[in-house]
């Protein structure tokens, strides 16, 4: 395999594994505060249909982002109600939401666009872009680093960099301010939280918001940036990996992006074959590697290779005594 | 806790939800800009009104009977089965297996033959996830969200490699022998001289369907190890106390569960396609929550909630041919109905338990 091949794949590990990232941490902030949330992939799917659709009628991505972002806190809202406070099932209530952004958004579609369920091909101002990083033509012509640089680091679409952003935002969020030792806290311990005066309700909406928020932004990628338009479940699964990628973590931010950029790499190799061959000298089956981040998730769950020990108080409801 | 009567908790409470579910249905179908009063008529004599609307409909019932079966058979000991997709998918590859490499002599010995490795197939697609979360404490909700993709990649690799017959650019099998034809309703009818539409595919899966709802209910009410599942399910702890290893039951609910996503297949695989192709199940795993939540993982429940569910998916598929509704307005209902009936119990639930405690409040004090 030669080096320029080499940038190619890698290039396409950090497009692949960009939406995966964004989904794990949104899952991350949920399940950190103790919501459980197997709803990441309709809130994705939502959110790429909706700033899919917008773009394309507006003629501007920005405004499609942020109808992404709505959609998917809607959703968000949905699963806070449901869960928090009429204290249903969160498992019950993530696969509800699964459903409803998959039916819905092909019957939006469909009576809004009439194409089949999928919206018109984004153009121009409504889809995002590959921004050059500075130098990068410039540096271009230096060897290694220099095709590094502009074929990897440089040309991608700025939510990739915010991506890659949220993962120390994340981390310091979670680890540096009171917020984030009170969100996890309420995710171990409600009653002591509640204890302090500080109020748990509150704070799990909050998380769930957030989580809103960035699988809004995942799924405006999707559509709008590795795609040019939504088509019918075009999330597929990926909320599922990213709920994978987030049990591999271990719910933390740093590992979830390297869990993720590896779970990105299986998906770029599915896509080139002759890589695989050339590297390993026989024939992997495309399905294998699918199927691969699944597999390692439950061998991690299994707890044969360090043990994955969620949450405490995950996907309990909290209630006060009485 | 008994705050309502019980009439009020089996009936009124899923009643209450389906109606719930049905007008925030008839308001997206308005919001499509299309007549919701049309299309429930469509779909009740698209669905209903002839033998052939019947058949389909009791096809796609026989479906949810066994995965609403499944689901319910988990949620007895508190375990939240998601898996009911990739076990029936297993269980197809058993179907598969039996029909295609056994000479069966006749079909009822085919259907007993293939109904036992479907079983066996869903309940070792089960065993995985049930061994890993009593043993070793993962979730069991993850795992077997895990599973269904693990055994879609199967199924893939299998029907593209290894079972597709040489020539065929179909991921299928080949097609079953003529012999492990099963009967279809016209078929079983026939002879007692009514019509049924042969082109229906409800065939006499929908009997063996039947007769799963009456062993459950025998197995969860009626037998020591139903008694034991369902203490489980009501406190562990207790259960432990009591002596009930929470080990056996984990693992006997989920093989149960598993053995009744998979019997699944001898409909879809064995009765209707006769042969297994790749996404045979379509979704009936799922569908299978649905039922569950809304027939209460009572038998009965799980009965009539099929057929709804049945009349729902044969209704959508006239609906979609006849208008510009598509099919995924039953992906709609069937959320509403698991979010009402589901996630949202309580909301239903609250404001009645504080109307029948005020109505026995006055009762008392008159």
């Amino acid at each position: 395999m030669d080096f320029l091949t080499l940038i190619q794949l890698l290039d396409s590990t950090v497009r692949l594994a960009t939406p995966l990232l964004l989904a794990c941490l949104a899952g991350l902030f949920s399940e950190r505060a103790g919501i459980f949330d197997i709803g990441l992939e309709g809130k994705i799917l939502a959110a790429a249909f909706f700033s899919a659709a917008i773009a394309a009628t507006s003629g501007s991505v920005w405004v499609g982002l942020a109808a992404g972002i709505g959609a998917s806190l809607a959703l968000s809202a949905l699963h806070g109600v449901a869960s928090i406070t009429f204290r249903g099932n969160q498992l019950i209530s993530g696969v509800a939401i699964n459903f409803l952004a998959a039916g819905m958004t092909v019957l939006i579609a469909q009576s809004w666009f009439k194409q089949g369920g999928r919206t018109p091909s984004l153009i121009g101002e409504a889809r995002f872009t590959g921004i050059t990083l500075p130098f990068a033509d410039a540096l271009a012509e230096v060897p290694i680093l220099g095709p590094i640089y502009a074929e990897l680091i440089s040309g991608h679409s700025i939510l990739v960099y915010a991506a890659l952003a949220a993962v120390p935002l994340t981390w310091w969020i979670l680890f540096r301010t009171s917020f984030g030792l009170r969100l996890r806290a309420v995710g171990e311990n409600p009653a002591a939280v509640d204890t302090a005066g500080i109020s748990v309700v509150g704070l799990r909406y909050a998380a769930v918001a957030i989580c809103g928020v960035l699988c809004g932004i995942a799924g405006a990628y999707l559509s709008t940036a590795l795609q040019a338009g939504f088509v019918k479940d075009m999330s597929a699964g990926r909320g599922f990996i990213a709920l994978a990628a987030l049990i591999f973590a271990k719910w933390r931010p740093w590992h979830a992006l390297y869990a993720t950029l590896l779970f990105g790499l299986f998906g770029a190799l599915e896509t080139r074959p002759d890589v695989i061959t050339a590297l390993t000298g026989m024939k992997v089956q495309g399905q294998l590697l699918g199927a691969l981040p699944y597999i390692m998730t439950v061998v991690i769950l299994a707890g044969f290779v360090g043990k994955a020990v969620p949450p405490r108080a995950g996907g309990a409801a909290y209630v006060k005594e009485r | 806790m008994d705050v309502m009567p019980k009439w009020a908790e089996v009936i009124l409470v899923p009643l209450i939800s389906l109606i719930l579910a049905a007008f925030l249905s008839a308001l997206v179908i308005l919001a499509i800009g299309e007549d919701p009063v049309a299309a429930v008529q469509l779909m009740v004599t698209g669905a209903l009104g002839s033998t052939y609307g019947w058949g389909y409909t009791l096809y796609y019932a026989t479906n949810f009977m066994f995965t609403g079966l499944a689901v319910a058979v988990a949620f007895h000991a508190r375990l939240f089965n998601i898996g009911g997709e990739g076990q029936a998918m297993l269980g197809g590859l058993g179907v598969a297996i039996a029909c295609l490499y056994v000479p069966w002599p006749h079909w009822s010995l085919a259907l007993l033959g293939a109904a036992t490795l479907a079983a066996l197939f869903g309940a070792f697609w089960a065993a995985i996830p049930a061994y890993l979360q009593a043993k070793r404490g993962s979730h069991i909700v993850i795992t077997t969200i895990m599973f269904n993709f693990i055994a879609a990649a199967v199924l893939n690799y299998l029907l593209v490699n290894v079972m597709r017959p040489k020539g065929s650019m179909d991921p299928a099998t080949a097609r079953f022998a003529e012999t492990v034809h099963l009967p279809t309703l016209h078929d079983l009818l026939a002879p007692f001289g009514i019509a049924f539409s042969k082109a229906a595919p409800a065939n006499v899966t929908l009997l063996v369907a039947i007769a799963a709802c009456v062993l459950v209910w025998l197995l969860i009410w009626r037998t020591r190890l139903g008694y034991e599942i369902r203490a489980y399910g009501h406190s562990e702890t207790a259960a432990k106390y009591a002596g009930i290893s929470a080990v056996k039951i984990t693992m006997v609910a989920m093989l149960l569960s598993g053995g009744l996503a998979g019997l699944m297949a001898i409909n879809n695989v064995m009765g209707e396609a006769e042969r297994l192709v790749l996404n045979a199940v379509e979704g009936a795993g799922f569908i299978g929550i649905a039922v569950a939540l809304m027939g209460r993982s009572h038998p009965v429940g799980v009965f009539f909630a099929a057929i709804l569910f049945g009349f729902l998916y044969q209704g959508g598929a006239e609906l979609a041919l006849w208008t510009s509704i598509p099919r995924e307005l039953i992906v709609v209902i069937q959320a509403l109905v698991i979010l009402f009936t589901g996630a949202l119990d309580n909301m239903v639930r609250m404001p009645l338990e504080r109307l029948f405690l005020a109505r026995a409040r006055q009762k008392g004090n008159v």
